[in-house]
């Protein structure tokens, strides 16, 4: 599915990701964690596409497509989904509005009939019912005025609704409260399949409790230093990321 | 517009990305053809002997040819005005042809009798003036160049008593009633181009709804101007009686060219007891290539009065086109209780110059009124909201409230506030919000995270901006105008 080479970005002069490899098979949740400035978001954004990071070298390939290639917009018609950290308000312009327009945008893209009012309610509420959400974000305008846990909890319908081949967490876990954290893990859990892979980017393991990941990386310096189980998560939680990446650096 | 010195807000754009959209915003204007049709057009230049050469023409009668005299003297005296933010070469009045009408035999009696040249041109336009026009209940007054050549619907009007028609018609079919009411909101003396229109408008529109009389259906008029360098003086003049209701929607288009086109338009409302008036605009002249070279000048002036107690005005733009607008759409609350509203949605790319904003005179008591203004820029685009609220010492219990956002693209363009605010009884309630914006970087990657291209995101961010403003168009106006506002800004963002 995901298939990471070598991978080096820069931000400005200053180099963030220093030979990155990953390989992610379908159905797979891998966990990136690793400590404050180690290059985590990075990595998630510079598979999204955001500008002002810069590729030096290595690849990142999605089912063989060389994502660098590729704008956003068609690296999500490909079937990436990046679930964002702070996800962005736009003001005016309504929640269902902007749902159906992306996934007729990605649908088009394929050769897809696209949806009209009808089916587009249709899944929706099909999709409401799998995560157990009710419909009072869905009038209201894109991420504007929520509260943390319902804007995690938008990117999460999100997902759901555009069914992305690989979706990436960034930091989901950050600023929610236990209860919202449930919410939006129940959510993750509940769109697992055996077609669709997860990438859950976190500094934290208790995110892990929830969302059960095949494996666990550990990310420092701009390198995967450690890979592993999902035990390994628990032993970063007992122990702090120090021991690794000093033990790395001696 | 009296220039009140007054607190201004000045907002500048300083954005880091430069010109990396600007392909997209150089998308072509779409009206942009020229209609090979023969005018009967006067040679340049404007004295006395045009004024009457004018009302000759027009068979007008002689109080009106006076009017007409009268207003052009005035005008000989009167200043330009400089006082707003915007800039261009001084201009010849006496380069400007002041009266262009397509010829015609005898006059059409139906659209079959239209010349279908013209019929072709409003097709090319989308401007649907015949049978499926009619079916959607829209009554058209179409104007090419400066006479009426069109009008549908006028025997459903006329059974429920509406009078709709051109003003040329209306100076010789209702004289009592233009004689009554011509200029009284907006004098030939109020500014320099309301003194030249008012001596040589050529046509526009005229509204009378009787008392007590919904209008049945809208009315719509569309302008096109057309004749390279003949300036366009519409005037318009609604009046709705007691206890009536119409609303009116007028939308333009116009044919690239290469000189400036001056268009100066008075528009008069009037509203008597009970009685309210829904004015819409959507404007899109030719905006000049983009150097900013052969866009329209539109300088109009609009004006509502809210003569009657309980009567309302409601003003609504949406603004796209023309090189340089000089437009206020006002309302003077004189009855009580009267309400006045301005919802506008301005945008400017290119060279384009906008300096628009409203006025809310009140008079009454327990007057109210409500201004939304949204401003776009990108590029080069240049604009400012300049509004006065002035509340009467007599205007008791009088209430305000104005919103006026601006939207900023890219790192060249700007916006600028200007409210003005004078209140001199201490029962007035005053509200004013401004706010000033960018489409984000992030906003952007935002969408196109989920799979929306880059135009579809700044056509959905700018269509939410403004939809305060759109929810108070007809419904068909409203999807036009959105429609409208993507095209123009395709791509302008950075």
């Amino acid at each position: 599915m995901l298939s990471v080479k070598g991978l080096k970005a820069n931000v400005g002069d200053k180099e963030i990701l220093r030979g990155l490899d990953l390989e992610v098979a379908p159905g797979e949740i891998h966990a990136i964690m690793g400590p404050n400035g180690s290059g985590k978001s990075t990595f998630a954004h510079v598979l999204s596409g955001r500008e002002g990071y810069e590729v030096t070298a290595g690849s990142a390939k999605l089912d063989g497509t060389d994502l660098f290639e590729l704008e956003p917009e068609e690296r999500a018609r490909l079937g990436l989904f990046l679930a964002f950290q702070y996800p962005v308000e736009l003001p005016g312009v309504n929640n269902m509005y902007f749902l159906k327009a992306a996934l007729n945008a990605i649908r088009k893209s394929r050769g897809e009939d696209e949806f009209d009012a009808v089916s587009f309610m249709r899944l929706m509420k099909e999709k409401l019912k799998v995560l157990h959400l009710d419909d009072s974000l869905l009038k209201r305008p894109v991420n504007f005025g929520f509260s943390g846990g319902e804007k995690k909890r938008n990117e999460i319908f999100q997902m759901a609704m555009l069914e992305p081949k690989l979706a990436i967490l960034d930091e989901t876990d950050s600023g929610l409260d236990i209860d919202a954290l449930r919410i939006v893990a129940d959510g993750v859990n509940a769109l697992r399949s055996p077609e669709r892979s997860m990438i859950v980017v976190t500094h934290y393991q208790r995110l892990l409790d929830y969302i059960e990941p095949d494996y666990v990386h550990v990310l420092a310096k701009g390198q995967i230093i450690r890979s592993g189980g999902k035990e390994l998560a628990l032993e970063l939680e007992e122990k702090g990321y120090g021991w690794i990446v000093d033990g790395e650096a001696a | 517009m009296s220039a009140i010195p007054a607190e201004a807000i000045r907002a500048e754009n300083q954005a880091d990305s430069s010109g990396q959209y600007d392909d997209l915003v150089n998308a072509g204007y779409e009206h942009g053809f020229v209609t090979e049709i023969e005018s009967d057009t006067l040679p340049p230049g404007l004295d006395e002997t045009v004024v009457r050469a004018i009302s000759a023409r027009k068979g007008e009668p002689e109080w009106m040819t006076e009017w007409r005299l009268s207003a052009y003297s005035k005008w000989l005296e009167m200043p330009t005005p400089t006082w707003a933010a915007v800039h261009y070469p001084p201009i010849d009045y006496q380069a400007i042809s002041y009266f262009s009408a397509p010829k015609k035999k005898d006059g059409p009696k139906s659209l079959d009798e239209v010349d279908p040249i013209l019929l072709e041109t409003y097709e090319k336009l989308g401007i649907p003036i015949e049978e499926q026009k009619a079916l959607a209940g829209v009554a058209v007054d179409a104007v090419f160049d400066s006479v009426s050549v069109a009008t549908t619907f006028r025997k459903t009007l006329h059974e429920a008593g509406v009078i709709f028609c051109s003003i040329s018609e209306a100076v010789q079919e209702y004289p009592e009633l233009v004689q009554k009411y011509l200029g009284t909101v907006v004098p030939p003396t109020d500014n320099f181009y309301t003194g030249l229109n008012s001596a040589v408008f050529t046509d526009g529109t005229f509204v009378y709804v009787p008392k007590h009389t919904r209008c049945p259906m809208e009315l719509s008029t569309y302008f096109r101007i057309n004749t390279a360098n003949t300036g366009q003086f519409e005037r318009t003049l609604i009046v709705a009686d007691e206890g009536s209701y119409v609303s009116y929607l007028e939308g333009c288009t116009a044919p690239q060219r290469d000189e400036n086109q001056l268009h100066a338009a008075v528009v008069e409302l009037i509203a008597l007891d009970d009685a309210e008036i829904k004015y819409s605009t959507v404007q899109n002249w030719y905006p000049g290539d983009e150097n900013g070279k052969g866009g329209i000048y539109n300088f109009v002036t609009k004006r509502g009065d809210c003569r009657g107690h309980r009567s309302k005005i409601s003003w609504t733009q949406v603004e796209t086109g023309s090189a340089i607008t000089w437009k206020y759409p006002s309302c003077i609350l004189r009855g009580d209780d009267s309400v006045g509203e301005f919802y506008s949605v301005a945008v400017t790319k290119g060279r384009q110059q906008a300096d628009t904003g409203t006025k809310m005179i009140h008079l009454g008591k327990n007057t109210s009124s409500t201004i939304v203004s949204k401003g776009i820029s990108a590029q080069h685009g240049q604009q400012a909201y300049r509004g006065l609220v002035r509340i009467a010492a007599r205007a008791a219990g009088a209430r305000n409230h104005t919103q006026c956002d601006s939207l900023l693209i890219g790192d060249k363009s700007s916006a600028h506030t200007f409210p003005y605010i004078e209140v001199k009884n201490p029962s007035a309630k005053m509200e004013h919000e401004a706010t000033t914006s960018k489409i984000s970087d992030d906003q952007l990657f935002y969408c196109r995270s989920r799979g929306l291209s880059e135009e579809d995101a700044v056509s959905m961010i700018v269509n939410g901006f403004c939809k305060e403003v759109f929810n108070e168009l007809p419904m068909e106006f409203a999807v036009e105008a959105q429609k409208l506002l993507s095209i123009s800004l395709e791509g302008a963002v950075g």
